[in-house]
């Protein structure tokens, strides 16, 4: 069984402000979809979990992908990376447990790629028509409870997934909200040590 | 800088495979948007040049953008397009005095040469209204296999008094084409249709 690739859809957002004083650094968040066929769409397979193994690679190439577009389109460095979150949309032929497949390959890609991060990837998963939309979480990479890093990206292909298709998505994101200020733990105060605080 | 901009958005899109074929090199479109203030809500304005000089600015901003999204040269960009979402407070003719006076000429510049009209569209809308930027040939707007769009959307713009302001460019043409008409390569591009 392999991973084969319809299309990758990214879309990076680069926030100045949203009505209150624009931070020095702009808020980056961004995410990158593959559009991939499911080989388990149209009947019920009971075993497939091997399909995880199968999708690390392109775990890895798209955690990748997604920091060097922090890089190239913003000049965001790795470093700066500080939120992320990943989330499956799988087409009407398919199975929402077809989407969980993706928990293992994304979330560690991420966390390998962005320094050993310590906090779960929170996620979000969906069966649905092309088009569908679907609003990927987003929290600190190291400390799941940084209340200024609590947010989500809608992400959409237009045309994605087709009814045996699946869309993986990873988020990636550099910054707190922008205009952050209702308190609790702070990115700087955190000892980022068991992934929560 | 003249506008301004609440965020920007970039989307890049590389197709792989279209109806079970491969796509070998990729076909590839980006947009880049800015989601700017609207200067002139609220009430009837006679005179639009603010809009025609933040058209001005974003064009080669926009465009550049979306050419380093694709990480090709300039003279690489095979199409292009341009597109604007007005909010409730404004009008229609604001996405018009954005687009078509002066937009066109910073564009040309960011994907090299650029002979041929830059197709558009334009509408009014809430948050999250998407739309379909054209997209022709960038030399030559007869060239059949590079007719296509681009849908764009930002969920959380314009607000009422913002406008959405979109700028396409690709590398290339449709995944599959196949329906006759002038080539990318057969194009002279002088005189902007052939």
């Amino acid at each position: 069984m392999q991973v084969v690739v319809r299309k990758f859809w990214s879309v990076l957002e680069e926030i100045r402000h949203e009505g209150g004083p624009p931070p020095a650094t702009p808020r980056c968040v961004g995410a990158l979809a593959a559009v991939i066929a499911n080989p388990f769409a149209g009947r019920y397979v009971a075993e497939i979990s091997p399909f995880m193994e199968t999708l690390k690679p392109l775990g890895l190439d798209m955690a990748a992908r997604l920091i060097a577009m922090f890089g190239g389109g913003n000049g965001v460095p790795r470093a700066a990376i500080d939120g992320f979150g990943k989330g499956a949309i799988v087409g009407t032929a398919g199975e929402l447990e077809h989407g969980a497949l993706w928990h293992v390959p994304g979330g560690y890609a991420m966390r390998e790629l962005l320094g050993n991060a310590k906090a779960i990837v929170p996620s979000t998963k969906k069966v649905a028509e092309a088009g569908g939309r679907i609003d990927i979480p987003i929290t600190h990479i190291n400390a799941a409870y940084v209340r200024s890093h609590f947010d989500a990206l809608e992400v959409h292909v237009p045309d994605a997934p087709a009814a045996d298709e699946m869309v993986l998505i990873l988020v990636m994101a550099a910054g707190p909200r922008v205009h952050a200020r209702v308190g609790g733990l702070q990115a700087s105060e955190i000892t980022g040590e068991d992934g929560l605080r | 800088m003249m506008s301004k901009v609440r965020k920007f958005v970039i989307f890049v899109e590389e197709t792989r495979r279209e109806m079970g074929q491969d796509i070998d090199p990729p076909t590839r479109k980006a947009a880049a948007l800015a989601v700017i203030e609207n200067p002139c809500t609220g009430k009837f304005v006679q005179d639009l040049e603010p809009l025609m000089q933040i058209g001005e600015e974003l064009g080669g901003l926009l465009g550049e953008k979306a050419v380093a999204a694709l990480g090709i040269t300039p003279a690489q960009a095979q199409s292009y397009g341009k597109a604007a979402i007005v909010g409730s407070d404004g009008e229609l003719e604001h996405a018009a005095a954005i687009l078509h006076p002066r937009l066109g000429k910073p564009l040309r510049q960011a994907v090299e040469k650029g002979a041929a009209l830059v197709p558009s569209a334009k509408k009014m809308g809430g948050a999250g209204t998407a739309i379909d930027v054209p997209l022709g040939h960038k030399d030559a707007a007869y060239v059949r296999s590079h007719f296509d769009a681009m849908e764009v959307r930002v969920p959380d713009a314009p607000r009422p008094g913002e406008i959405v302001v979109a700028v396409a460019v690709t590398d290339s043409g449709r995944p599959l084409p196949r329906v006759g008409g002038l080539t990318h390569d057969q194009a002279e591009g002088k005189d902007g249709l052939r």
